[in-house]
């Protein structure tokens, strides 16, 4: 639990930009929404990396726009969201312009995906044995038996009870937790590099939650699959993630180490959000509170989306809008770290 | 503190309640299926005083929404009683003492988006229990009453005049409470409130049901699936699971000495936010189908200490120490150790 190798790699991609490509590369991105009383920003101007087999933690509340860019990264943006600047690259390919049919080629292969609820993401009528041949039909060349065998070991691998006869069972058949395992099955069928998992055990029991959760850091670990798992739940992420992005309104807050960003937040944001969740031990008679609301997408204030909640705010949050900046071993969107002419080298 | 001291302000005795999931008639002809009944709550025993914060924990289906909702009475109980201040709600027959008796108690949903009337405008949402119970006739007391209520709920007066729609989730539930408290009531049922909510808006509404509590002096039975939110609430907590109490405790002792195995493997799931490396107990297995749940103790198919007797018969409910009480055979022989 205290050895936590990938994060240590996961931190070093920044340092060293010009060595092999990162897995995963978003560079300033932005999404809108075009519509009847102007065009709304849902993202604006984030970049982040996900290296190889490193868990990127997603966090944030309702409208902060992570899992857009979850959807955006595996090319499943709604109409009209459309993405109106900025790039995504795999191993340094652009993958956000492709055409349709070669977005296909790259989703479940390369980048598979698994959904909040599954029960809406298995189909009801057929079984799950019928569902995990077909999409490993669809992306491996290999026969119907062979197929049939990596569906049995895959369920096996994710912890299903008797595989032989669970194989020809329909999704009703099983339970809550049984079903995601399932869904987690189906995402590994083509062996990916990257899973985005958005809120994989928010529909799940707690004692389930746990259990998943350890699947998938498991998984990941042998497989070497790197992961952005998207959820509000920073206990989720303190658990699994290396590495974690905070977002706000849109826009990056902050993104570093886990351990870090959980135990030493440097974004007032961060900090409030941090304080605010009831820690057991703690005896506190009242939590951290963070005055008012995230803004609405079409009120988003200027400078830093943050400042009029933020208790630190100063003249320049109102004006100027903060990019990532060095923060300790982390990186935030804050102007409490503005970067100095010569940077002192970090411990 | 002994618990007859005081007379407790809410009794619940040997609760029980039974739905009937049976297909429909037709259907148990032809398919020769018996009646099924799903026992949702099953013999549930526990005291709320004055003042204090007892809450229910638990996974989905252990029957803790249930039980909310026959103590406000939206459930008629299958068995068993519930008494308030002293009075058996069952046994009271007039009208009139009924209401009297309605009027100090109301709830707190967890949905505040299906739980306000998306045609009404807040103040009359807010004073609807005011010209239910007929506490006031003077149209300007209660507009009165109204601003004085959202202002008590962190909302401003000018709000009355908006529609639910306009406001966000958390100031949604903050309607909520403010309607929930216009009947002056003493006595409050939270069901899940802040589960809708997002984290900073949750710890908003926590320290506003915090606040309430030391102003007027309320009592909550306060239910939750989040052990660290009622960690933070709760003076007492009872642990359910599959529609039967496994243990209670004051919270201090329940968190850090916890009893039942279910307890100790419910809070292994809490997610370590600390990051201090804790996390020893392995979880396993799933809650089962209540409608045929397993023999015995309930929880002897994922108990690591279960044994023949668990199987086979269930365990009561009885005092462990002061403060704790635990339905287990293990802890009885001695076989649960301590950690």
């Amino acid at each position: 639990m205290s050895q936590r190798p990938l994060a240590a790699t996961g931190a070093h991609v920044h340092s060293s930009p010009a060595a092999e490509p990162p897995l995963l590369s978003v560079r300033k991105l932005r999404i809108e929404f075009p519509g009847r009383r102007g065009t709304l920003v849902a993202i604006d101007d984030v970049s982040f990396d996900v290296a190889r087999g490193e868990i990127l933690g997603m966090v944030g509340e309702s409208g902060a726009g992570k899992s857009l860019t979850g959807a955006a990264i595996i090319g499943l943006l709604e109409p009209p969201g459309r993405i109106a600047g900025g790039e995504i690259l795999l191993h340094g390919e652009p993958i956000h312009s492709l055409p349709p049919a070669a977005m296909r080629e790259i989703r479940g292969r390369r980048i598979a995906m698994i959904f909040q609820d599954p029960l809406t993401s298995l189909n009801p009528l057929f079984t799950i044995g019928q569902q995990l041949t077909e999409t490993i039909l669809a992306h491996l060349d290999i026969g119907l038996q062979a197929a049939r065998r990596r569906a049995l070991d895959l369920l096996t691998e994710v912890g299903i009870p008797a595989p032989e006869q669970r194989i020809d069972h329909y999704p009703h058949q099983f339970s809550g937790g049984m079903r995601q395992r399932v869904v987690i099955a189906l995402a590994l069928c083509a062996a990916p590099e990257l899973i985005i998992a958005d809120e994989p055990t928010t529909a799940l029991d707690v004692s389930v939650q746990a259990q998943i959760i350890a699947l998938l850091r498991r998984l990941c670990r042998e497989h070497r699959t790197a992961v952005i798992l998207v959820t509000h739940d920073m206990g989720v992420i303190a658990e699994t993630a290396d590495r974690v992005a905070v977002m706000y309104a849109g826009r990056l807050a902050e993104i570093g180490p886990v351990r870090e960003v959980v135990q030493h937040p440097r974004h007032p944001y961060t900090r409030g959000l941090m304080g605010s969740i009831p820690v057991l031990g703690a005896d506190v008679h009242r939590l951290v509170q963070i005055d008012g609301a995230m803004p609405r997408l079409n009120a988003i204030p200027t400078g830093c989306a943050f400042h009029p909640r933020c208790k630190d705010a100063f003249e320049r949050c109102r004006l100027e809008r903060p990019d990532l900046m060095a923060a300790g071993p982390t990186r935030a969107a804050c102007w409490l770290y503005p970067p100095s002419p010569n940077p002192e080298p970090t411990p | 503190m002994s618990v007859e001291q005081a007379l407790p302000l809410l009794r619940v005795a040997d609760l029980k309640c039974v739905f009937d999931v049976s297909r429909p008639l037709l259907n148990r002809i032809l398919e020769r299926q018996p009646r099924r009944w799903l026992k949702a709550v099953d013999g549930v025993s526990f005291t709320i005083d004055r003042g204090e914060t007892f809450a229910l924990v638990g996974e989905s289906g252990c029957g803790k929404s249930t039980v909310a909702r026959l103590v406000v009475g939206l459930y008629e109980p299958s068995a068993g009683s519930i008494a308030f201040d002293g009075q058996d709600v069952a046994k009271i027959t007039s009208g009139t003492e009924r209401q009297a008796l309605r009027r100090r108690f109301q709830m707190i949903f967890q949905d505040p988006y299906a739980s306000l009337n998306p045609r009404w405008r807040v103040e009359r949402i807010v004073a609807e229990p005011i010209r239910v119970f007929g506490l006031m006739r003077d149209a300007r007391k209660i507009s009165e009453r109204v601003a004085e209520l959202l202002t008590q709920v962190g909302l401003s007066p000018a709000d009355g005049s908006k529609y639910p729609h306009e406001f966000s989730g958390g100031q949604r539930q903050r309607i909520c409470i403010a309607r929930a408290l216009a009947n002056n009531p003493e006595f409050l049922v939270c069901d899940e409130p802040t589960s809708a909510l997002d984290v900073s808006v949750q710890a908003q509404i926590l320290n506003l049901m915090k606040d309430l509590q030391d102003a007027l002096g309320l009592t909550y039975l306060f239910i939750s699936h989040d052990l660290a939110v009622v960690r933070h609430m709760a003076n007492r907590v009872g642990v359910m699971y599959l529609g039967r109490l496994v243990e209670i405790a004051d919270s201090r002792t329940l968190f850090e000495d916890p009893l039942h195995p279910y307890t100790r493997m419910l809070l292994a799931t809490i997610p370590d936010i600390t990051m201090s490396g804790r996390r020893e107990t392995t979880v396993t297995g799933e809650v089962p189908n209540p409608i045929t749940p397993p023999s015995g103790c309930t929880f002897h198919p994922r108990c690591p200490l279960a044994t023949e007797r668990c199987r086979r018969e269930a365990p009561e409910l009885v005092p462990i120490s002061a403060n704790q009480l635990a339905a287990c055979h293990a802890i009885g022989e001695g076989r649960s150790t301590q950690r």
